[in-house]
């Protein structure tokens, strides 16, 4: 057989084609969808608080803007794979699994670009952090990107339709982002309900993130807490993701 | 192009068993036909040599490659689709090859090019641009079809392809599929046993996740004790046989099946009769009926 030389760049380019350029370019109406609901959050957080929680809530919208990316991503793999049988098709060809699904994570980035763009503004003018902050906040950003993009893919392997995957999506938007205190401060939660947003990873998320823009103060321990923990839960669920999700059914 | 398989086995939810200890042996350019009733295990077979699912026991080889210890040396080599696989509606059919070809690793120029030939051996080159939504059913089934065999893929599985098509739309498929043969080899489920027959230059019969029966339509024929038909077009007739099946098909047609030379030895007394009448060799629907019982599948 010919040798064909492959190339990776290709694999995760058609990704990003089908699952958002093409797909953007036939329903704009995508972009609003992703655009609504960090901004929608964000908006009744700051007219409640009359102003005073817009740079904890602007940095919140941001973490739900990640969330929203692994949500997106469990239903849009769920479609392919159970609607059209697209994944079918290439778990027959030599695309590894890691390279599509790194393809369709980067595609969902693709989609929140100008959801992204207008967050990063709104933290640009209103947060206030140094050069450091900003590097533990992208860092803390890229983590939870991580932890929803191996959540959404694990999830999509075990839904057998797109029904199950909205149900997916349903459940997860209110438990790692409205719930959670990602858009306002921990101290606003009365014990004992406090203990239990610790069960979300988002919190741990926006805890560093508050912490590096000022609005809240863990202390050396618990910050590095923080990290440990997301880290280790990302790490976990990309390990599920990629060892015990059924690219090849059993 | 080689495949074999070695006591493919696979039991669905500990209890249902789809495959049982299926052995194959094929070495072929050409087109190899998978045919059963529904639930005969068909696709299960398919998928487990497109390694889209594990057998419960049991392996395959193909060209060489183990599909369970050298998945990846088999994916360089196959292509398939799916029995239910879709056309992506919000793409074209140039935008659906051209990113299946980028996922199997061409830069997005060659892909393409190697698209739109695709597209034009398949008669789809007047389409390329139209949204997959809009194309009729067999437009949909053919770009499936453009999309693997666009690529460099020596093992194609095309699970139920034709189904749904309308005769005229399959009958352009069949010839499409006839081209592509010459240097490939073509695995096709299909439920339509006239289409095993006319494109198949080897066939294997599934029943109950067994292999009934394999080889070439004459190896199947020569395997069956009646392997010619006289059918006769008559409202009344009365015939003795020492050896052979009379079987009434409607009220003025009877079938009589049986030897080579025990159906020509009554062409003459047919020709006394002045009966209308045809002979032929058995069909590929008759040697399954004969093999699994109850007719075409659907």
């Amino acid at each position: 057989m010919k040798r064909i030389k492959r190339s990776v760049y290709s694999q995760v380019t058609a990704s990003i084609l089908v699952n958002s350029i093409y797909a953007m370019m036939n329903y704009p109406v995508l972009l609003i969808n992703t655009l609504l609901a960090p901004l929608s959050l964000l908006a009744v957080v700051t007219f409640a608080s009359h102003g005073r929680l817009l740079p904890v809530a602007a940095e919140g919208a941001l973490i739900m803007n990640m969330v929203q990316s692994g949500t997106s991503l469990q239903g849009d793999l769920s479609h392919l794979k159970n609607d059209m049988r697209l994944q079918d098709m290439i778990v027959s060809s030599p695309t590894p699994a890691m390279i599509y699904i790194f393809g369709m994570a980067i595609s969902e980035i693709v989609y929140s670009i100008p959801t992204l763009t207008l967050l990063i503004i709104l933290n640009l003018l209103f947060v206030k952090t140094t050069i450091i902050g900003g590097m533990v906040i992208f860092f803390d950003m890229a983590t939870i990107f991580t932890f929803s993009i191996s959540l959404g893919f694990l999830l999509s392997t075990f839904s057998s339709d797109i029904i199950q995957s909205w149900a997916f999506s349903g459940i997860l938007s209110p438990i790692l982002t409205t719930l959670p205190p990602v858009y306002y401060p921990i101290s606003y939660i009365p014990y004992p309900y406090r203990y239990l947003s610790y069960l979300s990873p988002t919190t741990y998320a926006a805890e560093i993130a508050q912490n590096s823009t000022g609005f809240a103060n863990l202390g050396v321990e618990n910050y590095a807490i923080s990290w440990l923990i997301l880290i280790g839960i990302t790490v976990l669920l990309t390990y599920l993701a990629l060892r015990r999700s059924r690219w090849r059914e059993v | 192009m080689e495949i074999i398989a070695k006591s493919l086995t696979k039991i669905y939810d500990g209890k249902y068993k789809a495959l049982d200890t299926v052995d194959l042996d094929i070495n072929l350019n050409g087109i190899f036909s998978i045919i059963g009733k529904n639930g005969a295990g068909k696709t299960t077979l398919i998928r487990i040599l497109s390694t889209q699912l594990m057998p419960t026991s049991g392996t395959a080889i193909l060209n060489g490659h183990d599909i369970l210890r050298e998945a990846g040396k088999v994916r360089e080599e196959i292509a398939a689709v799916p029995q239910e696989a879709r056309a992506v509606p919000w793409l074209t059919p140039i935008q659906t090859v051209t990113s299946y070809l980028m996922w199997r690793g061409y830069t997005f120029s060659k892909a393409k090019q190697m698209g739109l030939d695709a597209l034009r051996s398949m008669g789809l080159e007047n389409l390329e641009n139209q949204k997959n939504r809009k194309l009729s059913g067999g437009q949909k089934r053919k770009l499936m079809v453009a999309t693997v065999i666009a690529s460099e893929a020596s093992i194609i599985f095309l699970d139920e392809p034709t189904t749904g098509l309308d005769y005229i739309s399959r009958k352009e498929l069949w010839e499409i599929l006839r081209k592509l043969k010459k240097d490939r080899l073509i695995i096709l489920t299909t439920h339509y046993l006239e289409e095993a027959e006319v494109l198949g230059d080897l066939i294997t019969i599934l029943d109950k996740g067994k292999i009934m029966d394999s080889g070439t339509i004459g190896d199947l024929r020569s395997k069956i004790k009646y392997p010619f038909v006289l059918k006769v077009y008559s409202p009344q007739f009365d015939i003795e046989m020492k050896n052979g099946r009379i079987s009434r098909v409607s009220d003025n047609e009877f079938f009589i099946y049986g030897s080579e030379s025990e159906i020509y030895s009554l062409v003459q007394d047919m020709i006394n009769r002045k009966v209308r009448f045809t002979v032929e060799e058995v069909s590929l629907s008759n040697i399954f009926e004969n093999l699994v019982g109850g007719g075409e599948e659907d």
